[in-house]
């Protein structure tokens, strides 16, 4: 892998908690790494699974959806809603072998500016460590 | 234990023969079966009023050329039925009918279901490829005694959902020795013990799981087994997936074929996906080439992200497909591992929700944390 890899992720942030959050992160100057594109989303169940694949085959090396913590939600139960279909795509890909690491699913709140900056250079450390994915690269796809 | 309907008369003549008592008795205003529709064997799905265009009637017929689930949600999509009618269907495509039904695609009301344990179906290109004759002669002896006949939809030899859980009437074939003399046919509910009153034979009490039939289920068991491992040796990962799928059309008549894919206007068919020149210049730009049609991955995909769960294992998608891509081995794999991370059996109890549309407070707690 090449060392100047700098990984493409896409981040879907529930506008009422990881939005914030991400907010909160950049106002109390924390350090965050630049290869998230944010994408603001009403609600954490509003990304259904076909935009992440979309993400996936037009150029993103990962995946972060982010929402409010179960309980919190605030449409009361979008979060369990896509807790499920999150582990529904992830089994997808586990059974076929296609880098499920690439997706994550994270419960973060408005709060929680620490934890965002946290997640973003966990997931982009672990991306950059990936390497490009094969759903963009491979022409034969 | 439940009451068995016994008709002395070979099992295909004996099920006519009951078909024949409802029409007649006026129980039921039709009957939906297979019917044979010229003499090289090709047969079709029909709605029959009339007691004598029964007697082309072949409701056990090894062919499956569609899947029933699909046909009679359409019968019942805007509304229920108003008189009765018989359905004779398979296991697969009861299960179907009910994963449709509980996605609001249908009603069960005011039919009379009747299925049968099912020894599987060839695959349609045997009937063009002449080479059906010759095979279904010993499909009786292999259902007799509780074998796989070979040349079947490889999905049906690893099917172990032979005996049908919501049916009404259960036509007992697997594992029956006396199928020629005799035709066994349980009736499960009241509704099935209501309309066989006056029926022709006499009533028993028997068993419908036999050391047969768990004899054939362990076989096809293994099957399943075996056509899994055979799948995976080819890898499993981006580059397989290409492999596999390289020779994929985009005809999409997978999903046309899918019972579980009812939606009018298909995601994938739809603006949504839509490839503009703008999106074939984005993709060339990262990858210096474009396969086209493009989206053939992301279309299987999708597809097993929407109806996977619900999968019934009826083999359509297979037999359908023109490049003879193993579809279906694909999506019984997936479905597979779906079905059990919900804890889900598609079609078996028509009151339990479809897992992705709906959820529970207390599960997958790790995720997310």
């Amino acid at each position: 892998m090449k060392q100047d890899f700098k990984p493409n992720i896409v981040g879907f942030l529930c506008n009422w908690c990881s939005y914030a959050g991400a907010d909160l992160a950049g106002s109390s100057k924390l350090e965050i790494k630049p290869y998230l594109s944010v994408i603001r989303v009403m609600c954490s169940s509003r990304v259904n699974s076909n935009l992440v694949l979309n993400a996936f085959l037009w150029g993103a090396d990962g995946v972060l959806i982010a929402g409010c913590h179960p309980g919190d939600c605030h449409y009361e139960k979008g979060n369990y809603y896509v807790r499920r279909r999150f582990a529904l795509l992830k089994k997808i890909l586990e059974t076929l072998d296609l880098e499920p690491d690439r997706l994550q699913l994270s419960w973060i709140s408005a709060s929680e500016g620490k934890r965002y900056a946290e997640v973003v250079n966990k997931f982009a450390e672990d991306i950059t460590r990936l390497g490009p994915s094969a759903f963009h690269t491979n022409p034969n796809i | 234990m439940s009451n068995v309907l016994k008709i002395k008369k070979g099992v295909e003549q004996g099920v006519n023969e009951l078909l024949k008592f409802l029409l007649e008795s006026e129980k039921v205003k039709g009957i939906f079966t297979l019917r044979k529709m010229n003499e090289n064997g090709a047969v079709s799905y029909s709605l029959i009023t009339h007691p004598k265009e029964l007697k082309n009637a072949v409701p056990l017929f090894p062919l499956m050329p569609v899947n029933a689930g699909k046909i009679l949600s359409g019968f019942t999509l805007k509304k229920a039925i108003n008189e009765p009618i018989a359905a004779v269907l398979r296991s697969c495509e009861l299960r179907a009918f009910i994963e449709l039904i509980k996605r609001t695609q249908g009603s069960l009301e005011n039919f009379l279901l009747i299925s049968s344990t099912c020894g599987g179906v060839y695959p349609l290109k045997s009937l063009t490829d002449g080479t059906f004759k010759e095979q279904v002669s010993q499909y009786w002896e292999s259902a007799k005694n509780a074998e796989i006949a070979s040349d079947i939809r490889p999905t049906c030899a690893a099917c172990e959902y032979f005996i049908p859980q919501q049916a009404d009437m259960t036509i007992a074939i697997v594992g029956k020795n006396d199928l020629q003399q005799e035709c066994s046919i349980f009736l499960n509910t009241k509704k099935g013990e209501e309309f066989t009153i006056g029926a022709p034979g006499n009533i028993v009490s028997e068993e419908i799981d036999t050391k047969e039939t768990t004899k054939l289920r362990e076989k096809r068991q293994d099957q399943k087994k075996k056509l899994f491992d055979e799948f995976e040796k080819n890898g499993f990962g981006i580059k397989a997936l290409v492999k596999t799928f390289a020779a994929c059309l985009s005809c999409h008549g997978c999903s046309k074929a899918c019972p579980i894919c009812y939606c009018t206007l298909c995601d994938f068919d739809s603006k949504t996906h839509e490839y503009l020149p703008s999106s074939h210049e984005i993709e060339l730009e990262q990858k210096g080439g474009i396969r086209i049609p493009p989206g053939t991955i992301f279309f299987h995909i999708g597809r097993m992200i929407h109806m996977a769960v619900s999968c019934v294992n009826c083999g359509m998608c297979s037999d359908v497909c023109p490049v003879n891509i193993p579809v279906s081995t694909i999506f019984s794999k997936v479905g597979d591992s779906l079905q059990k991370l919900f804890d889900y059996l598609p079609g078996k109890d028509i009151e339990e929700p479809v897992p992705s549309g709906t959820y529970k407070e207390e599960e997958f707690t790790e995720i997310g944390e």
